[in-house]
C-alpha cells in the first residue's frame, strides 16, 4: 500500500481552514492544461510516447526550482485501492487514476506532488498543473501554478498557437487552459430555496458549477465547485477577477440566507442542525452520502455559532478521511460496503469525541 | 429578425455604428458578429461542445469533403473528433482550422487568445531539430500503423535533413 505520509504536507494542508472565508469556502483550485509539442495528445498517444513524455517532464521537474523536491508517484504502477485513495484526496483526477471501468489506467500515468502543487502527467492533456489552497485564495493559487508553468515551459516545448493560445485535447480548454474553481458550502441558499436562482445566474455570467469531485460528479452535502466555463478570449487575470467578483457575491448571498434562516425559522433550523450533530455523535452505521449531509448541517451550525468547540479544520478532515478508500487505508484492509459504513460511523464518533470531549 | 449581413441566420445582437453619415443600427447574427469581433454571450450554453458536435453530425453526410480531412501528424480525421470530442494532437488545430475557429467562437464567444503568450524555448531545439523530431515521430507512427509507403517517404526526408 502507498505510504501517504511520504507526500509533501501529506497532500492535505489545503484542508487547514487557514484561508479567507474558510467557514464557507473550503478550497481554491487552479489548473492549467498544457501539451508537449511533437506528441499526439493523451487519448491518441501510444504507450511509448507516453513514457517518453514522462521522462521529459521528469528531467524538467528536477531542473526546476519550484518542483525539484516534488515526489513522483507512478499512478500506472499502483493497485486500484491506492489510486482511489489519491483520487479521494483530490490529488489525481478520476481519469488519471483509471477508476472508470471503461477507461482503465494507462501506462505513463503519473503525478508529481509538491507543496500544495501537483502536476499530473499523461491525463487527457500531457500536463495538468494544479495548485490547491485553503479557503478563498485565487491570487495565491494562480501565482504558485504560474511559476511552475513558466519554468516547465522553458524546459519543455509546449503546444501553442498564435491565435488560439495553448492547445488542448478538448477545445473547451483551449486558450489559457485555465480552470479556476472554488469549492464552496452553500446550505443557507439551499435551505432558503434561493440556490436555483444563484446557479442560473452563474451560467449567465459565463461560470459553471459541479459537485465535490469535479466534472460529472453529483452535488452532495451542499458543496458546489464554481468555476470559469470559458478559457479563451479573456486573459487569465480577467477570468480570475470575474470569478473573484462573482464568488464574493455568492458568499454575501449565503451569509444573508443564513441570517434569514435564523431570524425566520430559528428553532426549526436549530433543531435540524442539532439532530444532524446528534446522529454523527451516536450513529453506528453511516453511508457516505448520509455522513456528507449531516456534516453539512454541523458545518452550518458551527458557522452560525450554535455549536462551539468544533473547528472547521476537523470538519474538513472528516470530509476526506471518512471516504471509503481512506477508511480501508486506516483499517489496513479492504472493506465491504457495510463494513465501511460501520467504520465510518466509528471514525466520526471518535473524532467528534476527541474534539469536544465525551 | 434576420441578420443584416448574411440575411440567413437570426440576428442576436444590435450594433450601433458611428460613421461619417451619423449613426447606423446593424443587427447581426452570432457568426457575423464574431467575424466582426463583436462578442455575443448568447452562445454560452451549458453544453456547447455537445451541441456543436451534434450539429456537425446533422450537417455532414458520411462522405462529405470535411470528413476526408485528416491531420498529417496523428492521422485523426474530423470524423474522429466528432465521435470523441477530443482532438488528436496540436497539428489537428491547423488541419481543421476553419471548423475549429467556428467551434471555439461558439464555445468561448471568441477564438482569439488574450492570455499569457508563449515562446518556444530557444535552447531546447532549433526549428530544424523540431522538424526532424516530428518527422521521426511520424515515421514511428507510420511503421506502427504498417503504412510502409508513407514510412519510406518520411525516412527519405529524414535522411535528406540529416545530411544537411
Amino acid at each position: 500500500m502507498i505510504d501517504l505520509s511520504l507526500l509533501p504536507d501529506s497532500g492535505v494542508s489545503w484542508l487547514d481552514a487557514s484561508g479567507q472565508h474558510a467557514d464557507i469556502v473550503l478550497s481554491t483550485r487552479i489548473r492549467l492544461a498544457r501539451n508537449v509539442e511533437g506528441f499526439a495528445f493523451g487519448a491518441r498517444a501510444r504507450d511509448g510516447e507516453r513514457l517518453r513524455i514522462l521522462a521529459q517532464v521528469k528531467d524538467a521537474m528536477h531542473a526546476s526550482s519550484g518542483m525539484s523536491h516534488s515526489v513522483l508517484v507512478r499512478v500506472d504502477e499502483l493497485a486500484p485501492a491506492d489510486r482511489l485513495l489519491l483520487h479521494e484526496r483530490h490529488v489525481v483526477s478520476k481519469e488519471l487514476a483509471g477508476l472508470d471501468p471503461q477507461h482503465p489506467v494507462r501506462s505513463g500515468a503519473a503525478v508529481f506532488l509538491g507543496d500544495k502543487l501537483g502536476v499530473m502527467v499523461n491525463e487527457e492533456d500531457h500536463l495538468r498543473l494544479q495548485s490547491l489552497r485553503s479557503g478563498f485564495s485565487l491570487a495565491d493559487a494562480y501565482a504558485a501554478v504560474e511559476g511552475v508553468d513558466a519554468e516547465l515551459g522553458m524546459r519543455i516545448p509546449l503546444a501553442f498557437h498564435r491565435e488560439f493560445g495553448f492547445l488542448t485535447s478538448c477545445p473547451t480548454n483551449t486558450g489559457t487552459g485555465m480552470r479556476a474553481s472554488v469549492l464552496i458550502h452553500l446550505p443557507g441558499l439551499v435551505l432558503t430555496r434561493e440556490i436555483g436562482k444563484v446557479l442560473a445566474s452563474l451560467q449567465q455570467m459565463g461560470l459553471t458549477y459541479r459537485g465535490l469531485y469535479g466534472e460529472g460528479s453529483e452535488v452532495v452535502g451542499n458543496f458546489f465547485q464554481i468555476s470559469n466555463q470559458t478559457t479563451l478570449g479573456r486573459s487569465e487575470g480577467d477570468l480570475l477577477d470575474h470569478l473573484d467578483h462573482v464568488v464574493r457575491k455568492v458568499i454575501e448571498n449565503e451569509e444573508k440566507a443564513r441570517r434569514v434562516l435564523l431570524r425566520d425559522a430559528g428553532y426549526v433550523i436549530e433543531d435540524k442542525l442539532w439532530r444532524a450533530y446528534g446522529t454523527l455523535r451516536y450513529a453506528r452505521s453511516l453511508t457516505f452520502d448520509e455522513a456528507m449531509n449531516y456534516l453539512s448541517g454541523v458545518r452550518l451550525a458551527v458557522g452560525l455559532k450554535l455549536i462551539s468547540g468544533l473547528g472547521v479544520y476537523t470538519l474538513n478532515k472528516l470530509l476526506i478521511f471518512s471516504q471509503s478508500a481512506h477508511l480501508a487505508y486506516a483499517e489496513g484492509r479492504p472493506l465491504t460496503e457495510s463494513e465501511a459504513n460501520l467504520a465510518r460511523a466509528r471514525f466520526v464518533r471518535q473524532v467528534l469525541a476527541d474534539e469536544v470531549g465525551m | 429578425m434576420l441578420c443584416d449581413v448574411c440575411g440567413e441566420r437570426d440576428a442576436v445582437v444590435k450594433v450601433t455604428q458611428v460613421g461619417e453619415q451619423g449613426k447606423t443600427l446593424v443587427q447581426l447574427c452570432e457568426r457575423c458578429a464574431a467575424e466582426r469581433g463583436v462578442e455575443t454571450t448568447v452562445s454560452l450554453s451549458k453544453n456547447p461542445l455537445g451541441e456543436f458536435l451534434s450539429d456537425l453530425q446533422k450537417q455532414a453526410a458520411p462522405s462529405s469533403a470535411s470528413d476526408a480531412l485528416h491531420c498529417s501528424f496523428c492521422h485523426a480525421t474530423l470524423r474522429d473528433f466528432r465521435a470523441t470530442g477530443r482532438l488528436g494532437c496540436a497539428h489537428c488545430y491547423t488541419a481543421f482550422e476553419p471548423a475549429l475557429r467556428d467551434l471555439l467562437r461558439r464555445v468561448h464567444g471568441s477564438s482569439k487568445h488574450l492570455g499569457r503568450r508563449y515562446e518556444l524555448p530557444e535552447l531546447a531545439m532549433s526549428e530544424e531539430q523540431t522538424e526532424l523530431h516530428e518527422l521521426r515521430e511520424r515515421l514511428r507512427r507510420a511503421i506502427e500503423a504498417e503504412q510502409f509507403e508513407l514510412a519510406a517517404e518520411l525516412r527519405d526526408r529524414i535522411k535528406v535533413m540529416g545530411e544537411v
